[in-house]
């Protein structure tokens, strides 16, 4: 066992962590935890086998209970249950099945291939990764250090063994390792097509859609409020997660294919764009600009020293602002506190506290934000609610008041905080607030014809991203609140097939399908295309720079990435998901071949039934509802072949050791529609 | 033969046996028998069985001879002792093997080739000795690794791969088995996994010699549609006598039947073997019935399978040579010499 497996460290004393099985998640939660009461490693270490153990037991006894239940006793009586009950043959021409397998893909809202750029960074083809990423998700060296990572918590590593691969580092290293390609952008038409958009607000989301229409001879305007392009990956994200240069070159690659960029303008009005005939479509990328605002007692007299996170952090993208007091709390516990706190130290801040109010557990900061915080030293405070602004005789801030408060969970497990009693005073010289975000749509006027719902919203088209008046559409943080950059980019990408359709008289819901292709890999009787060997390796750590270099700059950049052999080690991890194992019936003679060699017991041979009688009945029960079985047509014996996908780690063996290719191993690609890969349509040689 | 190795990690909900080990421990190398051979069933069948019964696998060996079915135990149990001996001679290696440590489970693993012919000699022997083993023939009716050759059980008239039709009669070593008197007698396919884990369970609880003669598909050269031994045809003409299960020790039979519907035999280890009959009138423990059952099964075309004969009753060869309960070959010196004073009385009683 790793010196540091299950352990994690949270107020300088050491925690184990287990994680519990989807399955019994609903009961136990997401992860069992409990204190190990020392910051001694050697001494948790010691304590961890047992601790570990113990939820060990907790978890095979749910298991049990969870076997002896439901699915498992359905497993009687099958005879009964008609043929039209069945599961039905799965229709693997349905280009969603198989994408489904590929989980990452799957989760990954811009669909990016994350297998095949993994596979080309294993080859070093860099540069290919780093196209078949630009052009899925427009920002790969930007994500490969920001991104959320929905695609990790999905990967099917950390199913069949414990960490996810580390997909988001491995973009990076596409990204460190390119060369140059300005030969594979697309070409921009130097005719146009006479068509002109307007996308308000120079973030993500907006620079997708101005990269997604300029080839096909648009010609957009970007309205930027702040001097720069680039949004709150410029204002929001500080440059020591990511570098100035690697935000500016791909921000700059979307400008200068050809985009005409107005900076320091906001857009005051929607109805004089909306009458200005000028633009055929408007795109609103506005983001989710304005950030909360605390009123607790004190919020007036103290507001010098009481900063907006948000608008702090852009302060200091743009060097408005260079210092703070010796002493800050910060109020708050997603990603913009643990960025507000980083920031703090690196201006020269000697004590930084973070304070939330819901428990640690359930802190909305990504994981390891929290867990890089923590390494510069900074303690995050858990159930600390914020009650006051102490000012002294001067008017000046003094501390913060909290009371400390206990969650608390109702039967239907919903949780309150209720104070305990305790009161603190934290003494400090600045407070920053980042307690969340919100839109900010007054410069919309609400009698154009545009509809507001909920929470004063725009009302947006969940798929065509077009509001109720037709030739405004939105995306990114702007059309349902905040979420992430490769969120925002998936917007754009819908939104540009949306105006594109709208531009061209076609019925917005006529959306491209997504590319696909399927192709055999068997290269001889024992040569594969693809490397199958199932690396049985941890996860890979990234070098981090020293805190000693790195605490004193915003410009040190903390993670240095993967050099070339830590990137190939990890990349050998990918289990190649979208190695897709394609059966075929009428070839097949039911050895068993396959079920034997199958290292992970995927493959049955069995009754069909109720889906829930086929799960319960394979050689281990499929119940990771989540994933999908894999069906057969009914074979000579009667019975059917069916395939749990949930654990299968891709390694060809069925296809290998069947006798008469009845399995074979394809190669499935699928490339998510988008306006760049979609000009073969009608549609667009009718525009050329 | 594959070359992929084959990943160590597991389904992480793979079942536990009361060793805490999974099916995956009791696991060998990668087959390099032909992708799809019946062997590899056999094989897989062989590690349910062991996986199930909480063997350990340090106390088994496992003997062969030469020849496709002989390279299978290569392919389970890794942690077991083994010995591939010389062609058609596991059986007096077996029978020497048992002779000295009678504490081990034997599981023999030979081939049609390998017994019905070659090893003839020593595997009558073995039967008639009543060594304590079980004997697995993977019988497919072809000399494989000689690429397609009739062996001495391959049905009269059914022809080869390449259309030539066999002239002699099969050899039956069930039937053969019954008549030298051995104590546990089954015949199963390779393909039927629900019929034959069992039935191997049984015969590694039996005391005495237990021979199963499994059907075990060539899909190189004798899988061909006019094959008897084929998968296509063992499944058509697959006549099973019953239903088996194999009861451990304390586990309660569950299934309700009506009476005379099932036999039990009680093994020696306290275990049982139930049999859910599909013919009423079939007794697995007349050995008479057994053999006329299956010469009709035969005349009728086709195969007789499960178990077709028991004797929990019959004395191996350890109670027949009266050996006393520990393993010979753990006798030390002191136990082994009997001293000068009872070589003076031996001495003395020769004068």
């Amino acid at each position: 066992m790793s010196k540091n497996k299950y352990l994690y460290k949270r107020h300088n004393t050491w925690w184990v962590k287990l994680s519990v099985p989807k399955t019994l998640r609903d009961k136990l939660g997401y992860d069992l935890r409990q204190t190990t009461g020392t910051s001694n490693l050697d001494e948790a270490i010691i304590k961890r086998d047992q601790i570990v153990q113990e939820f060990r037991d907790i978890i095979n006894t749910e298991k049990n209970l969870l076997e002896k239940s439901s699915l498992y006793n359905e497993v009687s009586n099958n005879s009964d249950v008609p043929v039209s009950e069945h599961m039905p043959k799965t229709d693997i021409s349905d280009p969603q099945y198989f994408h489904k397998v590929v989980d990452c893909q799957w989760a990954c809202p811009a669909h990016t291939n994350v297998p095949e750029y993994i596979r080309l960074i294993a080859q070093k083809k860099y540069t290919d990764a780093y196209m078949l990423n630009w052009k899925s998700n427009v920002f790969p060296g930007i994500l490969g250090r920001t991104c959320d990572r929905p695609c990790e918590p999905a990967c099917r590593r950390s199913r069949t063994h414990e960490e996810p691969v580390a997909i988001c580092r491995l973009k990076r290293v596409a990204a460190d390792n390119k060369e140059d390609f300005d030969a594979l952008l697309p070409e921009i038409p130097s005719e146009k097509n006479g068509k002109q958009i307007a996308l308000i607000g120079g973030g993500p989301a907006s620079l997708t859609v101005a990269r997604d229409l300029l080839p096909l001879g648009y010609e957009v305007t970007v309205f930027e409020k702040d001097p720069k392009p680039g949004g709150l990956m410029r204002t929001n994200i500080p440059s020591f997660r990511l570098p100035e240069e690697v935000l500016d070159e791909e921000v700059y690659r979307v400008i200068k294919m050809g985009a005409k960029f107005v900076n320091n303008t906001e857009i005051k009005s929607m109805k004089s764009l909306v009458d200005d005939e000028k633009f055929d479509a408007i795109f609103v990328g506005t983001g989710a600009p304005k950030g909360k605002n605390l009123n607790i007692p004190g919020r007036d007299e103290a507001s010098e020293n009481i900063h907006i996170g948000i608008d702090w952090l852009t302060s200091i993208a743009f060097e408005h602002i260079s210092s703070i007091g010796k002493k800050v709390v910060v109020i708050g516990g997603g990603n913009t506190a643990m960025d507000c706190c980083r920031t703090a130290i690196r201006l020269g801040a000697e004590d930084v506290k973070v304070t939330v109010r819901s428990p640690f557990e359930e802190m909305k900061a990504s994981d390891w934000e929290i867990e890089e915080a923590i390494d510069e030293g900074i303690p995050i405070l858990e159930n600390t609610s914020p009650k006051e602004f102490v000012v002294d005789d001067n008017g000046k801030l003094k501390g913060v008041k909290f009371e400390k408060v206990a969650p608390q969970y109702s039967d239907d497990g919903k949780r309150k905080m209720v104070p305990t009693g305790e009161e603190i005073v934290i003494e400090c010289d600045d407070v920053l607030l980042a307690i969340g975000q919100d839109n900010a749509f007054d410069w919309i006027e609400r009698d154009i014809g545009m509809e507001f719902g909920e929470w004063d919203m725009p009302v947006v088209d969940k798929t065509t991203m077009q509001s109720t008046l037709p030739k405004v559409f939105f995306g990114g943080d702007a059309a349902w609140g905040p979420e992430n950059i490769i969120w925002a980019v998936a917007h754009g990408h819908q939104a540009a097939i949306s105006i594109d359709n709208y531009c061209n008289g076609v019925d917005l819901l006529d959306r491209p399908d997504p590319l696909t292709n399927l192709v055999s890999q068997k290269m001889g009787v024992h040569e594969w295309a693809y490397d199958n060997d199932i690396s049985q390796e941890d996860r890979n750590i990234v070098p981090h720079a020293d805190h000693s270099e790195a605490l004193k700059s915003l410009k040190v950049e903390v993670e240095l990435g993967y050099d070339e052999q830590l990137a190939l080690d990890e990349a050998q991890r990918c289990l190649n998901c979208d190695m897709q194992t394609v059966f075929k019936e009428d070839l097949c003679i039911e050895c068993d071949a396959c079920v034997d060699i199958c290292p992970t017991d995927c493959i049955n041979f069995t009754d069909n039934g109720t889906e829930e009688f086929v799960r319960g009945s394979l050689r281990i029960p499929a119940v990771n509802l989540d994933q999908s079985l894999y069906v057969s047509d009914k074979l000579k014996t009667g019975r059917v072949m069916v395939k749990d996908e949930d654990v299968c780690v891709h390694c060809g063996l069925c296809a290998e050791r069947c006798p008469t290719g009845a399995w074979d191993i394809q190669k499935f690609s699928y490339t998510e529609a988008q306006t760049l890969n979609s000009k073969d349509k009608k549609k667009y040689k009718e525009v050329a | 033969m594959t070359y992929i190795k084959k990943p160590i990690n597991h389904h992480p909900n793979l079942k536990k046996n009361k060793l805490g080990l999974t099916r995956r421990d009791y696991e060998g190398a990668v087959s390099s028998l032909c992708a799809g051979c019946g062997h590899d069933s056999i094989s897989a069948a062989i590690i349910d069985a062991c996986f199930e019964l909480n063997i350990e696998a340090y106390k088994v060996a496992k003997l062969s001879g030469i020849g496709c079915s002989s390279k299978a135990p290569a392919y389970f149990l890794n942690d077991s002792h083994g010995f591939n001996s010389v062609h058609g001679r596991m059986p007096s290696i077996a029978t020497g093997a048992s002779c000295a440590n009678d504490d081990l489970l034997y599981i023999g693993v030979s081939g049609d080739g390998d017994s019905a012919s070659i090893g003839m000699g020593q595997f009558v022997h073995a039967i008639r000795r009543q060594v304590d083993m079980t004997y697995i023939v993977e019988n497919n009716g072809t000399y494989g690794l000689t690429k397609g050759q009739f062996s001495a059980t391959n049905d009269k008239d059914s022809p080869n791969k390449y259309g030539e039709e066999n002239p002699f009669p099969p050899v039956d070593l069930a039937a053969l088995a019954i008549q030298l008197g051995a104590s546990y007698v089954a015949r199963s396919f390779s393909g039927d996994r629900e019929q034959l884990v069992p039935l191997i369970m049984g015969a590694f609880q039996h005391k005495g010699f237990a021979l199963l003669d499994i059907i075990s598909p060539c899909v190189t050269f004798n899988n061909h549609d006019a094959s008897t031994k084929s998968y296509d045809h063992i499944r058509e003409h697959n006549d099973a006598l019953g239903k088996v299960d194999f009861v451990p020790l304390g586990r309660e039979i569950t299934a309700n039947y009506e009476e005379g519907e099932t036999v039990e035999v009680n093994l020696h280890d306290g275990s049982k073997m139930s049999l859910e009959k599909l013919d009423s009138s079939y007794d697995p423990t007349d050995a008479n019935l057994a053999l006329n059952t299956v010469r009709e099964k035969n005349d009728e075309g086709k195969v007789a399978t499960g178990l077709l004969y028991i004797d929990t009753k019959a004395p191996d060869l350890y109670e027949t040579l009266n050996a006393i309960d520990k393993p010979l070959n753990m006798l030390n010196e002191k136990e082994l010499c009997p001293g000068s004073d009872k070589l003076k009385t031996i001495n003395e009683g020769l004068n």
